[in-house]
């Protein structure tokens, strides 16, 4: 096996070596398949090193945060071939039902991170089968109605929402424990991440996980082999949807404001576009475009007006140089080269 | 009544708008089987385009042909540079592709042209037609006469034209007829062409209506590709059908229900349509093949 990353040492002060250590192993980790999540653990430890101050921990947070909607949306998109356009209206949910029920309700936090789990839970499965009886450009336009019209009614219940303003959100309390600052949330989304990585791991080798890449391939032979399609279909439709509203109510409450620009289209183009041009089928490709995408816009304030010129300039040119996403591409570049 | 009249014109008006955005989306779709999210980006740059041909000086009459040329180009450029190198790629990265082809247009429009509203004179005075107490703005009457030409004119080219065919056959199926002899490849650029050039028209008829800005392509697009799968992909009477039920359900649910809703009872009912309907209402329903 090569050590690559050696080159970070230089230029880092005697402090900075144990990072770029941790950095080297994670490169060496990354190769080996089951070290994936202790690499991303040593990552997430090793990151608070290069973060300069509150700016970078908050980057660093919705990084987190959106990595974990693109880790479901993955199992969604990558795994059972089913595309949703909408998860921005689950993502949005997630984060209303904490920001309305902590504030105008006084629950306690996690009592309303959970209610919102729930609920958008039942309204995912309530859907999911008669949506995803759809297929291809069907089922993008149902979803991205259903996403719509979440958008709209956020927009509208202004006594409840605060419309297109948006409304602020306490802090997350778990008893007398006041969870606020950039640095603890850096660790909460950290810690949440793991844990969705975690899942989402687990669920692609298990039977559901084979059941899913089955109905992928093909939804006829899947069936004739004796895989209930839609009840599997049903089920990731589910738990991706979970997912975007528990880092949605991680947002809110990090965020400490939601607005409903994140339940807009546009918010779920973006989450799609994390998981494409990261890799479909592959959690960590999925992290990769999330990390990418929400880092970029921050670096692209540089071209100024010209940000949205080259985003666009490179979602095609990936696409269309690397049409299976960053990850899986540079993976089997990456193992023809090795000897 | 009168109130009633008055919904049907602004419904018809709506709904012939999104019906040529429909159109747009339902042509590309025939020849590739590609939904070009960046369709709206037509319909904004037809507008925009025609605007600003006319803030330098051009009278309106040349400005409106010149800004549909514009925009014809900017299709061939988008098929022969993004989509065509990318043909043989999944549903979903072609996806990402005209939406990253859409955030590109709407970036350079932003910056070459600003992100102020505009508004193109009316082609034919202001003075409303009042028919039963209600009254229907002449531009109106110019976008559904402009619909009803469209139509017209796609079915004489779809039935009656050797390229009209060619595009029919490669829809069907794209091998047999590369086998005839018909260029794949020219069809596809065809498309692009047709379709950019009926979302330009679009833009600049609807642009006295209810003005432009750089970011109107993306709700246009979307109630555009709305229209086309309500009617039911591949259909081109499906886009037009699909459209004018856009428009029409949106003016009623405004005016009887609220106008607040009006575009969530839209989704309701494209909902409702495709639980009922999974092809739409005239699509053919496909057989999977294994």
């Amino acid at each position: 096996m090569q050590r690559p990353g050696g080159s970070l040492q230089s230029g880092f002060s005697a402090k900075d070596i144990g990072a770029a250590g941790a950095a080297r192993g994670v490169a060496w980790l990354l190769t080996a398949r089951h070290g994936g999540i202790l690499a991303l653990v040593a990552l997430l430890l090793a990151l608070p090193l290069f973060l300069p101050n509150n700016f970078y921990y908050d980057i660093a947070i919705k990084t987190a945060l959106n990595a974990i909607v693109c880790v479901g949306l993955n199992l969604l998109i990558g795994y059972a071939g089913q595309i949703s356009l909408g998860h921005a209206g689950f993502f949005a949910l997630g984060a209303y039902a904490s920001a309305i029920l902590t504030s105008h309700y006084r629950w306690p936090g996690l009592l309303a991170m959970a209610a919102g789990a729930l609920g958008v839970a039942l309204v995912a499965f309530l859907v999911a089968r008669p949506i995803l009886r759809l297929r291809g450009h069907y089922l993008a336009m149902a979803t991205l109605g259903l996403g719509i019209i979440i958008s709209i009614v956020i927009n509208r219940e202004i006594p409840l929402t605060g419309g297109p303003d948006g409304m602020s959100v306490p802090a997350l309390r778990i008893w007398d424990w006041r969870l606020t600052g950039a640095v603890t949330w850096y660790w909460i989304s950290a810690g949440a991440l793991v844990l969705a990585v975690w899942v989402s791991l687990n669920l692609v080798e298990s039977p559901v996980g084979r059941a899913l890449r089955a109905l992928h391939g093909s939804e006829i032979a899947a069936e004739t082999a004796g895989i209930e399609i839609s009840r599997y279909k049903v089920l990731v439709f589910v738990v991706s949807a979970v997912f975007a509203s528990i880092a949605g109510s991680l947002f809110a409450h990090a965020e400490r404001f939601v607005t409903p620009v994140e339940a807009g289209f546009l918010r779920s183009i973006e989450f799609v576009t994390m998981v494409v041009l990261g890799g479909m089928a592959s959690t960590f490709g999925a992290l990769v475009g999330a990390t990418i995408l929400t880092v970029l816009p921050q670096v692209l304030t540089a071209f100024h007006d010209y940000k949205h010129v080259v985003l666009g300039a490179i979602m095609i040119g990936v696409m269309i140089f690397m049409p299976r996403g960053l990850v899986p591409t540079l993976m089997s570049l990456w193992r023809r080269r090795a000897p | 009544m009168a109130e009633f009249l008055q919904f049907l014109f602004s419904g018809l008006t709506v709904g012939a708008i999104y019906a040529l955005v429909g159109l747009g989306f339902s042509i590309i779709y025939n020849a590739s089987h590609v939904i070009n999210f960046a369709q709206g980006e037509f319909v904004m740059l037809g507008g925009m385009g025609t605007v600003s041909l006319m803030l330098a000086g051009l009278p309106m009459y040349v400005a409106i042909p010149l800004a549909v040329c514009l925009v014809v180009a900017v299709g061939l450029l988008l098929e022969k540079f993004a989509v065509e190198p990318a043909r043989n790629a999944g549903v979903i990265t072609l996806i990402i592709i005209t939406i990253g082809a859409s955030i590109l247009i709407r970036g350079v429009v932003e910056v070459a042209l600003g992100k102020d509203f505009h508004r193109l004179p009316s082609f034919t005075g202001e003075t409303p037609i009042i028919i039963g107490g209600a009254a229907l703005q002449p531009q109106g009457l110019w976008v559904i006469g402009a619909l009803v030409i469209v139509v017209a004119a796609l079915r004489w080219f779809f039935e009656h034209t050797r390229l009209g065919k060619a595009i029919l056959a490669t829809s069907y199926n794209p091998l047999a007829a590369q086998l005839v002899g018909i260029d794949v490849r020219t069809i596809l650029l065809v498309s692009f062409g047709l379709s950019a050039a009926l979302g330009a028209l679009a833009g600049i008829l609807t642009a006295p209506i209810t003005l432009t800005k750089y970011d109107i392509g993306i709700m246009l697009g979307l109630k555009g590709f709305a229209a086309a799968i309500l009617g039911g992909l591949g259909s081109s009477y499906g886009a037009v059908a699909g459209g004018l039920a856009l428009g029409m359900i949106e003016a009623m649910s405004a005016g009887y229900i609220s106008s607040a809703y009006k575009d969530a009872v839209a989704f309701v009912i494209i909902l409702g349509v495709l639980f009922f309907m999974p092809s739409g209402l005239f699509g053919t329903r496909r057989t999977e093949r294994v």
